[in-house]
């Protein structure tokens, strides 16, 4: 008996409500059979086996198991993994592409973002949140955005210094790729300073 | 870390919902952002049989003004919508001034104003804001709609008056009869603590005098407590010293704290005076630069 | 040429974290993301109750649910002589309860299913009746007249009394008492804590009938340990059991012990034959695992009206739970309380202890901290503030005059110890210049004349680091040194294998420099493995800041070695006398004619394709190393605050560190130990603690309860250094991993006490939560003693 099944026992049908979920992970089509019960979490680790989304509390705090749903962050141990159906996940795997790091993932390992690593994956689809909606945050800010996500390692100071690094690339990269069309560089610029006067 | 098992439903309109709570009657629980309800299965303290799952009905992510000025908030509607909305804080200053403090940001991602309220946890920041406000929950049953005061929805600590074939399926705050001004202040440790004392106060000038006043306590009683007298003690004034001060000790009066870890009976009525001291010299600043 | 020594990731490179490129990449191997075939999963069932009999178990129910393959209680282990275990205290432990319970969260029994949902229901099925017995919650209950007895299982025990010693000169002591000016006295109470890592204990065990091996997957900082007490435990063959410690989400302390649920996943993989996880979930964490602290302290200081402490008088009563399950060297029953004032000149000194059982959980681990030097150390710096405030002195200067003197080292401690350098002075001139004490005093008082109440904390401490020698530390008579093995391969890469266990502090990274630096070897040409007790050479582990004054020795020593044998290789190279080989990083040369050498790389092939005649091929060692004494890092950490009088809530205005750690072998993450060091002290003062109400049962069994600062209340660090080398490590490194969460929590308070000045309150123990801030500034009183037990209905 299991939550998770990779093929539905036919006698099982009757007393366990099982259902069938599909949804994209990573940019990937997948499907598994569930009990509602199972956490969106555990379908990722277990079901999928990307167990780079890690739980750290029973209680909603620590953020280990932060992934992007529909890219808003979410704590994936508090959604059942049937809420996901028909909807697009991003898990930390889902970060970096074969050949190159996101990034976030650089600013992490640059700045020392990370001692035991546990956090980290949550962290960074916290910064990638953030980022997406203020891509110039300021100190205060970054501290505000990952104040869901919890570290007992760094003292956040250097996660601070990470998220910023990821900040300066991602918008000199955006510089470099205006570069190649003037009009889209105004335009996100433009973009970045609403984005900084809201916060 | 592990709940019971359930029976999970996703309806797809309020109406087949309704009708699926109906079926087992008060066996359910309804999950919209599930930020409460999930952690307790979680810890095995609550095991409801059947789960509606209500984020597939569409429509109810909303928060709006009408015409008249009424404030309606979707029972879909996250804490992070009300948070980043560019409006809210001209509109409703007080709902603005709690959404960034309710739980932490990821969990504003998916909780919701209307389900924390029905989750009544004494608490929950919501309640004192909507109590405040005079507000109420609209709430769908197998006979239509009916409207709710908070202030009445709330029977005990986790306990509404809810039929189990109900659906709360919007947050009602009513137009104001002149000028919106009001804050929530949090004692809290860090964030995504509860509230160590909450206090919400909601007031409507109109010609330089309070028209309407509303003060909302949490975590300081068994239930959101509504500090009517409290609220009464502006109604009148201009928001001078002496009536925010009277109003402050009456609030505090009106708490029922309970000493633990957070901190004695004592101080948390101490807290819930300062708080009323503090927004109302908030609002007092801030009239006088409108002025 | 030599070899750039930071090019190559040499010491004092802050090169960037070789495991980072699997952690950002979500890559890690944590225990729960192990996974073996047929593995089952078990969970734990808990007592609600701190104190009870066991009138009867019924786990017919749990055995009926559908996927549930085994249950174990305690009967069970008791009839294969399992249901208790020793700790590492000389006490024992239930592994499942048998007789009682005597804590909130003992494991009463354990259900092994196909999931772990289905292990939930099944213990959810278990039925148990207890019969209530009054619950003890602190140490006053514990030894009061007719207290009830926890340990009646133990012959012999007639009261809840664990130990009583002493050490010091007491006749001494009361004479410097006799001679003192003021006597300046101060009681205080150090919460229970706990270590906390993010991810929690687990475990896999997995026994293979047809080879009769033992493989378990354990989230251990100690795996060798850990090894020999399976072997005593289940009495299994030492050479059959691999204890395999993953990469661990934190440690901190928490995971050292023993815990019953290894045991038992243990015993249910043998009987099952299959693999069986466990892995704890964070109420399991924190309502039964190795706590920290939870100790009253009083003592008395005598003081010469110029500032001379004359000396020292402390008393300690600890609080261990259940079972005396201290992680501790075996000589010092309150550990290394006695290191104490080790940073100032203090003529006499004398210390008496008691220890009782409660009924709240065992642990008394050395939580980010040398066996209670963070409580030592926290009431040296609180005692240190009361004494100057009773003198009417200068917090900075009182301290100036006590400090032990540059010149004065080697220095023997009242208690003892010996501390072999330090530039005490230097490091608090250089914390009171970062933070602008003068002016700060300035504007403090300047607030004050507008209600504002601004305060700062100042905490100089040094703190023995490393154990051990072996001389005086063992844990269970195993003696406490460390090892290192390294073989070079022939390309000249490097593989080496340490006794310790990283958790976070980046062990990957630092060892391959500290080769890097003795052999030139470039670190990034060095895989660095740890945990695997297969694999690995025999080592005691990771904590007490242990990893790099001991197993970072025997890094260099075994790299020592294998020069030695290079220089062999390289005068046969060289067709020269090994007297006449010079050595310069990464390169032995012919002496008097540099252009003629050979390369370290150059030896490593040597050594397997052209050895001298007679020399055993290979280039390959292990070097076991036990340190002369203790490393003494110091350190001088300053906070400044403000405190709301309305509300008592205090807010951090700036942190300053100045840590002396001696030579740093990668400032990046010296840097990163310090931040993470003061951001649990900052916890501790502030938010986190572990209480019970009087029916004992734990406030604190959750995140929201047992609190942790976010990004947005954790202050910023201003960090600095002095650097004093450690005169007896090889390289002259000494510990860093918890100087700031030992000596941070005083800065913290004493900055609020500080602020709050005029109240006339010496003490409010910690966390310093707002109600109680507020309560003595309104009451003008001290507020000590453990947090409210009583919960008012």
């Amino acid at each position: 008996m299991s939550t998770l099944y990779e093929e539905v026992p036919p006698s099982f049908a009757e007393d366990v409500p099982v259902r069938r979920v599909e949804l994209t992970v990573n940019g990937e089509r997948r499907a598994a059979d569930v009990e509602p019960r199972l956490l969106l979490a555990h379908l990722l680790r277990n079901g999928f086996r990307l167990t780079g989304t890690h739980t750290g509390c029973d209680t909603t705090n620590c953020g280990a198991c932060t992934v992007l749903y529909d890219g808003v962050p979410v704590k994936s141990c508090t959604m059942f993994a049937v809420q996901a159906d028909g909807h697009e996940v991003l898990t930390v795997e889902g970060l970096a592409t074969a050949s190159e790091l996101h990034p976030i993932q650089e600013g992490f390992k640059d700045e020392h973002g990370l001692q035991c690593g546990f956090c980290t994956p949550g962290m960074m689809l916290a910064a990638k949140a953030l980022l997406e909606e203020n891509p110039n945050p300021s100190e205060d800010e970054i501290r505000w955005a990952l104040s869901g996500n919890l570290c007992r390692c760094t003292g956040y100071q250097n996660i601070v210094k990470a998220v910023m690094w990821a900040a300066d690339k991602l918008g000199a990269n955006a510089e470099s790729d205006g570069a190649d069309d003037a009009g889209d560089a105004s335009s996100a610029e433009g973009a970045a300073s609403n984005a900084g006067g809201e916060g | 870390m592990y709940p019971s098992r359930f029976r999970y439903e996703a309806p797809s309109t309020v109406a087949e919902a309704v009708a699926m709570l109906a079926a087992v009657d008060g066996e359910a629980k309804i999950l919209a952002g599930g930020q409460s309800l999930i952690p307790m299965m979680k810890l095995r303290f609550a095991a409801p049989a059947m789960i509606v799952d209500i984020n597939g009905i569409g429509g109810l992510d909303y928060h709006r003004a009408d015409p008249d000025g009424t404030y309606r908030i979707g029972a879909l509607c996250r804490h992070a919508d009300l948070e980043k909305s560019a409006t809210l804080a001209d509109a409703q200053p007080t709902i603005a001034a709690a959404a960034p403090v309710v739980a932490d940001p990821l969990v504003r991602t998916r909780g919701t104003l209307v389900g924390s309220v029905c989750h009544a946890d004494p608490q929950g920041d919501w309640a004192s804001v909507m109590v405040s406000l005079e507000g109420a929950i609209v709430a769908q049953g197998p006979n239509g709609h009916r409207s709710i005061q908070v202030a009445d929805l709330i029977d005990g600590p986790f306990q509404t008056v809810l039929a189990p074939d109900e659906i709360a399926v919007e947050a009602v705050v009513p137009a104001a009869r002149g000028v919106r001004a009001g804050g929530y202040l949090k004692l809290e440790r860090r964030v995504g603590d509860f509230a160590t004392v909450g206090v919400a106060v909601s007031v409507e000038m109109s010609g330089g005098s309070v028209a309407r006043a509303g003060i909302g306590l949490t975590g300081v009683g068994p239930a959101t407590i509504n500090a009517s007298d409290a609220a009464a003690a502006l109604v009148g004034t201009v928001l001078d010293a002496d009536a925010v001060d009277a109003a402050a000790q009456l609030a505090a009066e009106a708490a029922q704290p309970r000493s633990d870890h957070r901190g004695s009976a004592d101080y948390k009525r101490h807290v819930v005076a300062t708080f009323v001291r503090r927004i109302g010299a908030q609002i007092q600043r801030s009239e006088q630069e409108a002025a | 040429m030599a070899l750039d020594e930071i090019k190559i990731g040499g010491l004092g490179a802050s090169r960037r974290r070789v495991e980072d490129n699997r952690f950002i990449r979500g890559k890690g191997n944590y225990i729960d993301d192990i996974a073996l075939p047929g593995m089952l999963h078990m969970e734990i069932l808990r007592s609600p109750l701190a104190h009870a009999r066991i009138r009867s178990i019924d786990v017919s129910a749990a055995w009926a649910v559908p996927g549930v393959r085994m249950v174990l209680t305690g009967d069970m282990l008791a009839a294969r002589n399992l249901a208790w275990m020793p700790t590492l205290s000389y006490d024992t432990q239930a592994v499942l309860a048998t007789d009682k319970v005597r804590f909130q969260g003992q494991e009463v029994a354990c259900v092994v299913a196909d999931d772990p949902y289905i292990a939930k229901d099944g213990c959810e099925a278990i039925v148990v009746d207890y019969e209530p017995l009054p619950p003890i919650v602190n140490p006053t209950q514990a030894t009061a007249p007719g207290a009830p007895l926890i340990r009646d299982d133990k012959t012999g025990q007639d009261s809840n009394v664990v130990f009583d010693w002493e050490v010091g000169d007491r006749d001494g002591t009361d004479r410097a008492f006799a001679q003192a000016d003021v006597v300046s006295t101060i009681e205080m109470h150090y919460p229970r804590s706990h270590p906390s890592p993010i991810e929690t204990c687990g475990s896999i065990a997995d026994f293979n009938r047809a080879t009769s091996k033992l493989t378990v997957y354990m989230t251990t900082q100690a795996p060798h340990i850990i090894r020999a007490a399976v072997a005593l435990v289940a009495e299994l063959p030492e050479h059959m059991i691999r204890i395999v410690s993953p990469d661990l989400g934190g440690g901190f302390g928490n995971k050292v012990p023993v815990y019953p649920g290894y045991v038992v996943s243990i015993l249910a993989s043998i009987l099952l034959e299959c693999p069986v996880k466990w892995i704890e979930d964070k109420s399991g964490n924190l309502i039964s695992t190795g706590f920290g602290r939870d100790i009253y302290l009083k003592g008395e200081m005598a003081l010469r009206n110029d500032g001379r402490i004359l000396g020292v008088r402390m008393h300690t009563d600890s609080d261990h739970g259940a079972f005396f399950s201290d992680a501790q060297p075996s000589k010092f029953k309150i550990g290394l309380m006695h290191s104490a004032f080790s940073c100032y000149d203090i003529p006499a000194a004398h210390l008496t202890a008691q220890g009782v059982y409660t009924n709240k959980a065992p642990g008394g681990v050395a939580y980010r901290c040398s066996f209670r030097v963070t409580e030592a150390m926290y009431f040296q710096e609180r005692m240190v503030q009361a004494a100057a405030s009773d003198l009417g002195m200068d917090q900075a200067e009182f301290r100036r005059i006590n400090l032990v003197r540059d010149d004065d080292f080697p220095h023997r401690t009242p208690w003892g110890f010996l501390t072999d350098s330090g530039q005490y002075g230097k490091c608090l001139d250089l914390g009171l210049e970062a933070i602008g004490y003068e002016d700060f005093l300035r504007q403090k008082e300047e607030a004050r004349q507008r209600g504002r109440l601004l305060g700062i904390g100042i905490s100089t401490m040094t703190e023995p680091l490393g154990a051990g020698n072996s001389r005086e530390y063992d844990i269970l008579g195993i003696k406490m040194f460390d090892s290192a093995e390294l073989k070079v391969h022939m390309t000249g890469k490097a593989l080496l294998r340490t006794g310790a266990k990283t958790q976070g502090q980046g062990h990957e990274t630092t060892w391959a420099q500290i080769v890097a630096h003795e052999l030139g070897i470039p670190a990034e040409d060095v895989l660095v493995e740890e945990g695997d007790t297969d694999t690995a050479p025999f080592g005691m582990g990771t904590y007490a800041s242990r990893s790099t004054p001991v197993a970072g020795a025997a890094v260099a020593m075994v790299s020592r070695k294998i020069r030695a044998k290079a220089r062999k290789i390289a005068a046969h190279l060289l067709e020269v006398s090994e007297e006449d080989v010079e050595w310069e990083l990464g390169r032995f040369s012919v002496r008097g004619a540099p252009d003629r050498g050979v390369t370290i790389q150059e030896c490593a092939i040597a050594a397997y394709s052209n050895m001298p005649d007679g020399m055993e091929p290979g280039l390959e060692n292990n070097a076991y190393y036990d340190p002369p004494n203790l490393t003494w890092p110091f350190a001088c950490y300053i906070a400044t605050v403000e405190v709301d009088p309305e509300t008592g809530v205090w807010d951090v205005l700036r942190v300053v560190a100045v840590d002396d750690c001696g030579v740093r072998i990668n400032p990046m993450i010296v840097e990163g130990q310090i931040m993470g060091g003061l951001t649990e002290a900052y916890a501790m003062a502030n938010m986190q603690f572990i209480t019970f109400d009087e029916d004992g049962n734990c406030i604190g069994s959750n995140y929201m309860d047992y609190l942790l600062p976010t990004a947005w209340e954790t202050p910023g660090f201003e960090l600095h250094e002095v650097v004093t080398p450690c005169p007896h490590h090889p390289i002259g490194a000494k510990g860093i991993g918890e100087c700031a969460t030992v000596g941070g929590p005083a800065a913290f308070v004493n900055a609020v006490i500080d602020a709050i000045g005029d109240s006339g309150v010496r003490n409010i123990d910690m966390p310093l939560l707002p109600d109680r801030v507020h309560e003595a500034i309104t009451q003008g009183h001290d507020v000590s003693g453990a947090p409210p037990v009583r919960s008012e209905p």
